[in-house]
């Protein structure tokens, strides 16, 4: 889950990062009225959850109250790469001297924290990366150890910062590393971290993730979730336990398990049909979770055709059959569907379907069979 | 032969009194698994199956001698019951419970690193060694005993591929589900390993999907330590880039990780990939 960049900063401040005293506002005349009490030049800058914001148009320097509520007033409601912006951040301007780097994520190769920190901030850290990856400065932690000072003092020395920075800088990096191991984040990162005019590292833009597996421990951080961005069937997936990801073929596809979901939507296009979703209902899932599914994807006006790719491990066939019909009582439709059901309880979950003598279903038993049932039933939809 | 598991097996069952613990403890008893016991703490005593149910792993490995174990408790009490494992120096662990979060994985990777415990997952179907052993969700009857090694990141897509194979008179020495997640207990490449030097394994299918680069890496070891023929299948040809799709591993990060760049890379070690699971018995 990521989160925004004020939430962001906001939670790295609790940790002892210094940010920029910055307000939120959800309209022209609160932007006004924040810039007003912080007192101008201020920076109105576009809260939305995908990078480009800055060339988008979506950051821009106020230097009247005034020129903040115009500014807020061009930037809500605009769309950065298919995000509605709904949000503004106002922050007092900052003298920026020099910019760093500052990120702790989790390398996946290494399985371990790693903690990174740049000269060249304020610029795509990507591009460093790859033009000249020695310019950023790495260290792996111990997740038992936690970071240490002498890491961070690495850290330091290798991004050439001026000694009578350090005791800022190790605060900071401290903190940071506490409140990525405290939210259980998978990435905090500071871009810019500057050094002003009166010689102070400051946080002007952060960004963090949160590992939706640890949200059960973080319900406050839960709550921070901004599902304005995200298509409201992907909303409603979310609800009911499912993992769903609208993509825009007709082919609905309702599997159990990431890899056979995957590999169902590519073999539909594999015979020539498009997928309309990614949608899996997860293992061991029940009748009602099956039927929530099933509602999900004949919402989809796109959807010509249903393929159900069921195999059965820790799901059971005859859940997910008992969970069809009983959406299929609620949810009419006459739309063609393909149900292939294969391993544990496979009979049971057959004889349910056979015995409810759906007109509009056929069944199919390998994956290929029903994929290319499927794609016929949507071409001659 | 095989690999992991055999008859020799003596499993405990983490979890045996729950739903699925009990269900799938059922279903490995019934396959011929040689399952010793079960652990529940605030159970102890009492009687599952057949089986006789201990407070504590520790406990259980005294009373019963059990080499592996696999662990079926919902994810937030998951992590404990790794540490527990390793720390009762279980020789085979096997977790099936998904959704860890990452930093628990890191901690547990850590200290697996210096026990001479085996995980395999979390986040999998488990293994099955056909006609011998089942420990884990593969439902068994798909299988059967041969000398095809399967390894595979995800959960039904290895069940998909199993059924293919065993359909067509192909069966298998050992099928292993290494699961799904970004940071997990064996990898491609330790399985593969396995397989190369199990003497009844002649061929090896590997079934990976994108996100991360485990497939690049199991490429790479394929081409310079394998003497047997190996066929793959990479799922995730249509995935949108930058979607998370249910697995927390299957992210596609920029250029890297994508079903092109694990196909290039598995094509240039020598590897055939199929354009679907039923392809691969004709190609092996």
């Amino acid at each position: 889950m990521n989160l925004h960049e004020y939430q962001s900063k906001f939670r790295f401040a609790e940790f002892g990062v210094p940010i920029p005293r910055g307000k939120v506002a959800h309209s022209p005349q609160e932007a006004y009225e924040i810039a007003k009490e912080l007192g101008t030049p201020v920076v109105v800058k576009a809260q939305v959850l995908i990078g480009g914001r800055g060339k988008a148009g979506g950051v821009k320097l106020a230097k009247t109250p005034e020129e903040a509520q115009r500014h807020a007033d061009n930037i809500l409601g605009m769309d950065i790469r298919g995000h509605r912006v709904l949000k503004v951040l106002i922050d007092p301007a900052s003298d920026i001297k020099t910019e760093i780097y500052l990120g702790v994520t989790n390398d996946r190769a290494a399985r371990q924290p790693l903690i990174m920190a740049s000269a060249e901030g304020g610029m795509d850290i990507e591009e460093v990366n790859r033009v000249s990856p020695e310019k950023i400065i790495r260290e792996h932690i111990d997740p038992f150890l936690g970071l240490r000072d002498y890491q961070i003092r690495n850290l330091a020395y290798g991004i050439e910062l001026p000694r009578e920075l350090w005791k800022q800088f190790m605060k900071i990096a401290r903190s940071l590393y506490t409140c990525y191991v405290e939210s259980d984040a998978t990435l905090v990162e500071i871009n810019p971290l500057i050094i002003d005019g009166d010689r102070n590292l400051l946080a002007v833009d952060g960004k963090m993730s949160i590992d939706n597996n640890a949200l059960y421990r973080h319900p406050d951080l839960a709550e921070l979730r901004d599902t304005s961005a995200e298509p409201t069937a992907e909303t409603q997936a979310r609800a009911a336990g499912l993992s769903y990801v609208k993509l825009d073929g007709e082919i609905g596809c309702m599997v159990n398990g990431a890899g056979l979901a995957m590999t169902t939507m590519d073999i539909t296009k594999l015979f020539g049909g498009s997928p309309a979703n990614f949608l899996d209902i997860g293992g061991g899932a029940k009748a009602d979770k099956v039927a929530a599914a099933l509602r999900i994807i004949l919402a989809d006006p796109n959807v010509k055709a249903v393929l159900f790719n069921i195999f059965g491990g820790i799901t059971r066939c005859d859940e997910v059959a008992l969970g069809i019909i009983e959406a299929l009582d609620e949810v009419k439709s006459d739309l063609p569907m393909v149900v292939r059901l294969v391993g544990t309880n496979e009979e049971e979950g057959r004889r349910i379907i056979d015995e409810a003598n759906i007109s509009n279903m056929q069944s199919a038993a390998t994956l290929a069979e029903a994929a290319q049932k499927a794609v016929k039933a949507a071409q001659s939809a | 032969m095989a690999i992991l598991a055999d008859k020799n097996t003596k499993l405990l069952i983490q979890g045996i009194t729950g739903r699925e613990g009990m269900f799938h403890t059922e279903q490995m008893i019934e396959y011929g698994t040689n399952v010793v016991g079960g652990v529940t703490p605030g159970k102890g005593g009492e009687w599952v199956l057949g089986k006789p149910v201990f407070d504590t792993v520790k406990a259980a490995k005294e009373s019963t001698g059990a080499n592996a174990s696999i662990i079926y408790v919902p994810a937030a009490f998951a992590t404990d019951a790794l540490f527990e494992a390793i720390d009762a120096e279980i020789e085979l662990i096997v977790c099936i419970a998904e959704g860890l979060p990452i930093a628990d994985m890191m901690k547990v990777r850590a200290r697996l690193d210096h026990s001479d415990s085996r995980l395999v997952g979390p986040n999998c179907p488990g293994l099955l060694t056909p006609g011998q052993a089942k420990v884990g969700i593969m439902p068994g009857h798909i299988a059967a005993p041969g000398n095809i090694g399967v390894v595979s990141r995800s959960g039904t897509l290895t069940y998909e591929v199993v059924y293919a194979l065993t359909q067509r008179g192909m069966g298998q020495t050992t099928c292993v589900g290494i699961g799904g997640d970004p940071i997990n207990g064996t990898n491609f490449i330790d399985a593969l390993a396995m397989f190369e030097d199990d003497p009844d394994t002649e061929k090896v299918v590997m079934i990976g999907e994108i996100g991360g680069t485990d497939e690049e890496k199991a490429a790479q070891f394929i081409a310079t330590h394998m003497s047997k023929p190996v066929v793959s299948f990479i799922a995730g040809r249509t995935a949108p880039p930058g979607k998370t799709m249910g697995h927390a591993g299957a992210i596609v990060e920029g250029g890297s990780g994508t079903a092109a760049d694990k196909i290039a890379a598995l094509n240039d070690a020598g590897v055939k990939v199929a354009d679907h699971p039923e392809q691969i018995p004709d190609m092996l």
